[in-house]
């Protein structure tokens, strides 16, 4: 099939050359995603898709998938990938670091996945400095098994398992995850970022392209806390979701760099 | 035809030592052998012990309930395996420590003034050597040579120091025992 | 080769690093931590990857990701570490990369104590996490055997993409034998096709074990099983002492089976023709060589210490022919020889009384 579309003679509708202004990434696959509409996981798999070609390291990335709504990243990212039990893509991914030191290696993680189950891997693997990169997509809900409270869900949220709002004085605090990350010596990159805003939006790649510079650089473990919008389970329209971050997550958890390596350069 | 050998005393008197180097020797005997310790939090101060099986065929079983030799370095040894030793068997006690009389006549006993023997040989460190050399004396599993190689090959180097009087302790024990009837 | 005193859970680590393991990841726990510590020590000096995890859980998911990039890649522990390994133990099963693992077993259930068991044996051979899948596992009786079967078990885990674990116990662990170690293979350079590597030059390699369509998940365990089937059929291991004309067989695995090697001389010391009948690998399970030996003996004791499980595999093959008198030992106490001496006596009495003991 491939050899009959190059032999195709191109179209010569203009005497002009078309230029060439959006392309699918080489890092992503051409398979159209399963997310809701309003969802922010496919922008954020664009994103990373696209850093990783600006940096040329397509041929030697290595994506360790979550379990959660992102369990079939690897089906997305036209990379070498592999899926992880629920929480475990850090230890995973410093499997695969530590023995492939000259790969990059990055996680792709929601926040029941790595807030919750996998608190203990992600605390750890920041801990040890793993020299790996974690996109960590934060949208208050377990999104995939249908709105379950997080440990980043909101006071007073309302989710299928707080259906009276999130109480926490019984049901406990919103976790910060970049706050708890920062001052560890092993971190060299740890920020929040949202996606609530084309101009946010553009602050998110921006850091992806920080994150991954880190583990080029060899400089510390990276994490970028992106947060999303969960249109379904927030039980509000895409665009009403978008508000809903500035609204009520921003003020929870306020974007901003918690840390930033002096040696990191862009 | 196996012979079992429990080493047995209080942690820190280097019974389990005394149990690799005679394990060691036996090795180089050309003989199997087995050495298994008691392990855990008893490493720490309380009773330690281990068994050394030797033969010349694979050994079986790595621990038994009747020992055919114990070397008994402590009052809780002795009170713990007199009555195990095997019919007919070997028991030796530190009779520095241990003062009482034993109660069984059909086994062997050999008090050992073992605690003396080994400050005379320039540390009561030694103990766990002379009460060897004292069992080999009365049940030859292995020539003394052997042992002097096992503790030249296997002395840690933070004991260099404790060499010679080690084979020197050795051979005091083997001549104390050599010297007196079997009780 | 010179024989040396190696103590079983160093002899083990020794072992893998000769046999070419790259990666090492694990948790302390008694009884087999030497086997860690030794790895601490050696796998920097060689230049491999040695790496304490924050727990067994982290310990095998590292491994599942080394294991991901082709790498020989190991962990070891104790019985409540392996139980919180069994999740990722499920999805290396279920995704086909190979590993090794090794289980010096203690007492249990839950925490047990320190001392030797081998209650682990329906966990190892039978649960080692959820869906269907039988790890590879061997159990050494003797220090030289752990060696042995350890040198192998990296090539029969990357033969099968399978898990292969050695099943010894804290007893194994902790004593010193003379054992011959092989000599150091050279580290593997090559990585296998399927490994993770980075995409250069080819399409993407995808490790998962997710498959939400039913008809493509019952193939995906169609092809699992096929190869569990393999394994069963190629690679059973077993030894057979003094069998030839034993009227009475003893079954036992790893330490208790060396104790029952001694009870064999001592019955047949007192006139019993006794045999013993060792199963090395316990799964697959070596059915039709016990199989043989149950259609003409007169009684079988099995020896464990636990409350009585590969006892269910040994009757289930025996189906009836014979006896099965089970002796078991739980909480660490290891079972002695005249114990099992003494089961093979009353069996041969027994017997005896049946058959009128007119002879």
């Amino acid at each position: 099939m491939t050899t009959m579309v190059m032999e195709r003679e191109a179209p010569t509708l203009t005497a002009t050359p078309w230029e060439l202004v959006y392309q699918r990434p080489a890092a992503l696959t051409d398979l159209p995603t399963h997310y809701c509409p309003g969802c922010s996981h496919g922008a954020i798999h664009r994103m990373v898709a696209e850093v990783i070609d600006e940096l040329g390291i397509r041929e030697r990335t290595i994506g360790v998938a979550p379990v959660g709504c992102a369990v079939f990243a690897y089906k997305y990212f036209n990379l070498d990938s592999c899926e992880a039990a629920h929480g475990r893509a850090p230890a995973m991914a410093t499997g695969l670091k530590r023995v492939r030191p000259d790969r990059i290696v990055f996680t792709y993680q929601g926040d029941g996945d790595l807030a919750s189950i996998g608190g203990n891997e992600i605390l750890h693997a920041a801990l040890r400095g793993e020299q790996i990169t974690v996109i960590f997509v934060n949208n208050a809900v377990y999104g995939m098994t249908g709105g379950q409270m997080a440990p980043t869900t909101i006071a007073g949220m309302k989710t299928t398992s707080s259906p009276m709002g999130r109480d926490v004085l019984t049901q406990g605090y919103p976790i910060h995850i970049p706050e708890l990350l920062a001052p560890m010596p092993g971190v060299a990159y740890a920020v929040r970022r949202s996606m609530h805003a084309v101009a946010e939006m553009r602050k998110v790649k921006k850091a992806i392209r920080m994150a991954f510079q880190a583990q080029l650089q060899g400089v510390g473990f990276s994490i970028v806390e992106i947060l999303g919008a969960c249109p379904t389970n927030w039980h509000v329209s895409p665009t009403d979701a978008l508000d809903y971050i500035r609204d009520r997550m921003l003020p929870e958890y306020p974007v901003g760099d918690f840390k930033v390596d002096a040696r990191l350069r862009d | 035809m196996e012979t079992s050998i429990i080493i047995s005393g209080f942690g820190g008197q280097g019974a389990l030592f005394a149990g690799q180097v005679l394990a060691y020797a036996a090795m180089e005997s050309g003989k199997e052998v087995t050495w298994i310790p008691s392990y855990g939090p008893e490493m720490r101060g309380g009773t330690a012990h281990c068994t050394v099986v030797i033969g010349d065929e694979p050994i079986g079983a790595p621990l038994v309930r009747n020992p055919d030799c114990v070397i008994a370095m402590n009052l809780p040894s002795v009170d713990k395996y007199t009555p195990l030793v095997k019919v007919g068997g070997l028991l030796l006690y530190d009779s520095t420590l241990v003062k009482q009389s034993l109660l069984r006549d059909d086994i062997v006993s050999a008090a050992v003034p073992a605690h003396d023997i080994a400050l005379r040989c320039g540390s009561h460190q030694l103990v766990n050597i002379v009460m060897l050399g004292a069992l080999l004396a009365r049940c030859p599993l292995v020539e003394l040579p052997a042992v002097e190689q096992a503790l030249r090959a296997h002395l840690p180097e933070r004991h260099a120091d404790l060499l010679r009087p080690n084979i020197v302790a050795l051979h005091a024990g083997a001549a104390y025992t050599a010297s007196q009837p079997a009780v | 080769m010179a024989r040396e005193l190696w103590k079983g859970n160093e002899a083990l680590a020794e072992a893998a690093i000769r046999a070419g393991v790259d990666a090492f990841f694990g948790y302390p726990i008694t009884p087999q931590t030497e086997l860690l510590e030794y790895m601490a020590r050696r796998m920097p000096e060689l230049g491999r990857t040695f790496l304490q995890a924050e727990s067994e859980i982290g310990a095998i998911n590292m491994v599942y990701g080394a294991a991901c990039a082709g790498a020989r890649a190991m962990t070891s522990s104790s019985s409540p570490g392996i139980s919180l390994m069994q999740e990722g133990l499920s999805y290396i099963a279920g995704s086909e990369v190979p590993c090794v693992l090794v289980d010096i077993m203690r007492g249990g259930p839950g925490l047990g104590n320190i001392q030797p068991g081998q209650a682990d044996y329906f966990q190892l051979t039978r649960s080692a996490g959820h869906g269907d899948f039988h790890p590879l596992v061997l159990a050494p009786a003797t220090v030289q055997e752990a060696v042995d079967l350890m040198t192998i078990s990296f090539d029969l885990a990357f033969q099968y993409r399978t898990i292969v674990i050695i099943a010894g116990d804290g007893a194994l662990g902790q004593m010193m034998e003379p054992v011959t170690l092989p000599p150091m293979r050279p580290p593997r350079q090559e990585r296998p096709a399927w490994a993770l590597t980075g995409v250069d030059g080819r399409q993407p390699n995808i490790i998962t074990s997710l498959y939400l369509d039913a008809d493509e998940l019952e193939q995906v365990n169609l092809r699992l099983q096929a190869k569990l089937a393999r394994i069963a059929a190629a690679e059973q291991r077993w030894e057979c002492y003094l069998t030839d004309d034993a009227d009475f067989l003893v079954v036992a695995f790893g330490t208790v089976a060396r104790i029952a090697r001694t009870a064999v001389r001592t019955a047949r010391a007192a006139g019993i023709r006794a045999g013993l009948f060792r199963p090395i690998s316990l799964w697959p399970f070596p059915a039709p060589a016990l199989d043989q030996l149950a259609a003409r003996v007169k009684g079988v004791v099995v020896a464990e210490m636990n409350a009585g499980q590969m006892v269910e595999d040994v009757r289930l093959i025996v189906r009836g022919r014979a006896p099965v008198r089970f002796l078991g030992r739980t909480g660490g106490v290891i079972p002695l020889p005249d114990e099992i001496a003494s089961e093979l006596t009353h069996m041969a009495r027994i017997d005896a009384h049946a058959n009128g003991d007119r002879g």
